[in-house]
């Protein structure tokens, strides 16, 4: 038999865009499995000092109130969901595009451009929806209860997969937009203000004493979420109506993905 | 256009003969915005089954544009261009079926050991899964790779990594294959490796197209070429016919020993009467060393027949020919003859 015999004989591959889509997603997923304790140390770790500190021992040194717990921990599961489905997005595509350039090979394989944007996404909110799944036993585990509403269930499940998409096509954006060398400048200068003004740690509503803050905190999509959360979550206490936290959820989500998509087409076509 | 009046594309005789075109390029441009000229100026070609033709001219000539257009990365501003019949402007993703890239640079799967590499890259292209294990083992046999089979990417060389990426260029049987500088950077007997393994490609019957600067590269392996510059191309025909086409034949290099000393003439009045001999276009003087004086002679005929004629003259002036090498024309006079310049 001769040296690259390949070539040319009759095909007996059956190229799909579908079949290219899940085998690159089996790919991601085989990669992220097999660097499992990286990645669960890059979703958990922030979180447990978060419900620690701010939950647990400010609350105990009398500094928080007994509910404050309550008013983080939806907070706290959203922060982790969208921030969990941005890095792992934008990562893989800084490195990518820039570094390893193996992207190439998935832009030659037999599927449209943009549904390879969309696997790298996808990946982004699966991770996304993982990370929001791993915080009710780090929440348990740290805090000790956890707010639960049997009936806030299916908003539940609406919210975590909006935060997720959020997360993933706005890490489709800046992974490819923003140039290798700026990322970690980026990590650094969005990444601490999109923490801060999410509404994660405090109630939207009892922002209204510091009006100029609440209007800050609006323009940040985590303040949907850490909110949206709170009306799945919570039987009491302040919270934003929820159709406003979908609508507006939705709103970015489809702006984010317009303009994620046409990033990812400029970056990769000529 | 071309100097040399060579034949460009259509009517080439040679490709004219061909009859499956397995790529066709029909008067391409491609203008970047904010740029002045075009990157690709008006190109045309084709290449058939078989047939391994070879892209050749310096950085910036518009090689890779060219192959970025038929690889469906780079939309062009005008012209057409398909792939086994299929237009890669419309129809891209059916293109990537049956087109093979091998970059130059190593854009390897660096999570994934060498055979995952393989196998990935056929279950993107939708090759079963028994089928692209077996393939994956094949060729990692034959590409010298088995005992690298679970090593990751990064842990392979340079030449390890070129093979590498050959192999999962074929993985899917592409008909057409693109190589970008596949042997830059390799050791001698990794690049006659990389030639044997194109060689064999192109008698399956694959169309290659070779993008290189390499010269001795694109005369070993090029049944045509296609010599580029600033978007156009310059001349087309086979390596043979664009050397034969150079209007100064061969050369050959002369060194002259003068019988007696004559410390005032370094070789002036000797290379002046060499430059008037019948069928020498022109003369260049070379290095000297000690009483040796060299001078490269470029012939409009065949070298050989000028070597009587230059010891004759020689020894009427008093010096002996004392070394002869004698040089047919390569692709890099045909270059330096179209463009005034050297490749590299």
């Amino acid at each position: 038999m001769t040296t690259a015999e390949a070539a040319v004989c009759a095909p007996s591959a059956r190229p799909g865009a579908l079949r290219a889509f899940r085998a690159m997603l089996a790919r991601d997923l085989l990669v992220t499995g097999r660097e499992l304790w990286a990645f669960l140390a890059m979703v958990v770790v922030q979180p447990i000092f978060m419900l620690f500190i701010f939950g647990k021992v400010l609350t105990e040194l009398g500094y928080a109130s007994g509910t404050y717990a309550a008013v983080l921990f939806p907070g706290t599961v959203g922060l982790t969901t969208v921030l969990t489905a941005l890095q792992t997005t934008i990562r893989p595509l800084q490195m990518e595009f820039s570094v390893t350039m193996e992207i190439e090979d998935r832009l030659l394989a037999p599927l449209p451009t943009w549904a390879v944007a969309l696997q790298k996404t996808v990946m982004g909110v699966i991770n996304g929806l993982v990370a929001a799944a791993l915080m009710f036993p780090v929440g348990l585990l740290v805090l000790g209860h956890i707010p639960f509403r049997a009936s806030g269930v299916p908003l539940l499940i609406v919210i975590l997969v909006l935060a997720s998409c959020v997360g993933s096509t706005l890490g489709l954006l800046l992974g490819t937009a923003v140039p290798f060398r700026y990322i970690y400048v980026l990590f650094t200068i969005a990444l601490t203000p999109l923490l801060f003004t999410g509404a994660a740690q405090y109630p939207w509503q009892s922002l209204a004493h510091l009006r100029w803050f609440q209007v800050v905190t609006a323009f940040n999509p985590i303040t949907y979420v850490s909110e949206g959360l709170r009306a799945a979550m919570l039987t009491g206490g302040p919270h934003m109506a929820s159709w406003i936290c979908v609508t507006v959820l939705s709103a970015a989500l489809l702006a984010l993905a317009v303009a994620g998509a046409r990033s990812f087409r400029r970056r990769t076509i000529g | 256009m071309s100097a040399l009046g060579l034949a460009i594309p259509e009517s080439s005789p040679r490709e004219a003969g061909r009859s499956t075109r397995l790529i066709e390029v029909e008067g391409l441009v491609k203008r970047y915005r904010h740029a002045g000229d075009a990157a690709i100026d008006g190109l045309s070609f084709g290449v058939g089954a078989g047939e391994v033709f070879g892209l050749l001219g310096p950085n910036g000539a518009g090689k890779s544009t060219t192959v970025g257009v038929l690889t469906t990365r780079i939309l062009p501003t005008a012209g057409t261009a398909t792939i086994a019949g299929i237009d890669v402007v419309h129809d891209p993703v059916r293109a990537h079926s049956r087109l093979g890239v091998v970059p130059q640079r190593n854009n390897l799967d660096r999570s994934l050991s060498c055979r995952a590499n393989l196998i990935f890259h056929a279950a993107y292209h939708g090759v079963p899964p028994t089928e692209r294990k077996l393939r994956a083992d094949r060729l990692l046999e034959q590409f010298g790779m088995l005992e690298k089979t679970g090593r990751r990417v990064d842990q392979l060389s340079g030449g390890e990594a070129q093979r590498l990426m050959i192999a999962r260029a074929l993985m899917h049987h592409p008909e057409v294959l693109f190589l970008d500088e596949p042997t830059t950077g390799l050791d001698p007997a990794a690049r006659l490796f990389v030639w044997e393994r194109i060689r064999e490609l192109k008698d399956q019957g694959a169309a290659i197209v070779l993008c290189t600067h390499d010269m001795d590269e694109a005369a070993a392996l090029a049944d045509r070429v296609g010599i580029m510059d600033h978007g156009r191309l310059l001349a087309l025909d086979t390596p043979r016919a664009l050397v034969r086409s150079l209007p100064s034949g061969g050369a050959l290099e002369v060194g002259l020993v003068a019988a007696a000393a004559r410390p005032d003439d370094d070789g002036h009045e000797l290379w002046n009467t060499l430059r008037r001999l019948p069928g020498v276009d022109h003369l260049e003087p070379i290095a000297s060393q000690d009483d040796l004086q060299r001078a490269r002679l470029y012939v409009t005929g065949e070298a050989a027949a000028m070597v009587v004629p230059v010891s004759q003259t020689s020894q009427s002036l008093g010096a002996i020919l004392a070394e002869v090498q004698l040089s047919e024309p390569s692709l890099e006079d045909v270059f330096i003859h179209l463009t005034g310049r050297r490749l590299r």
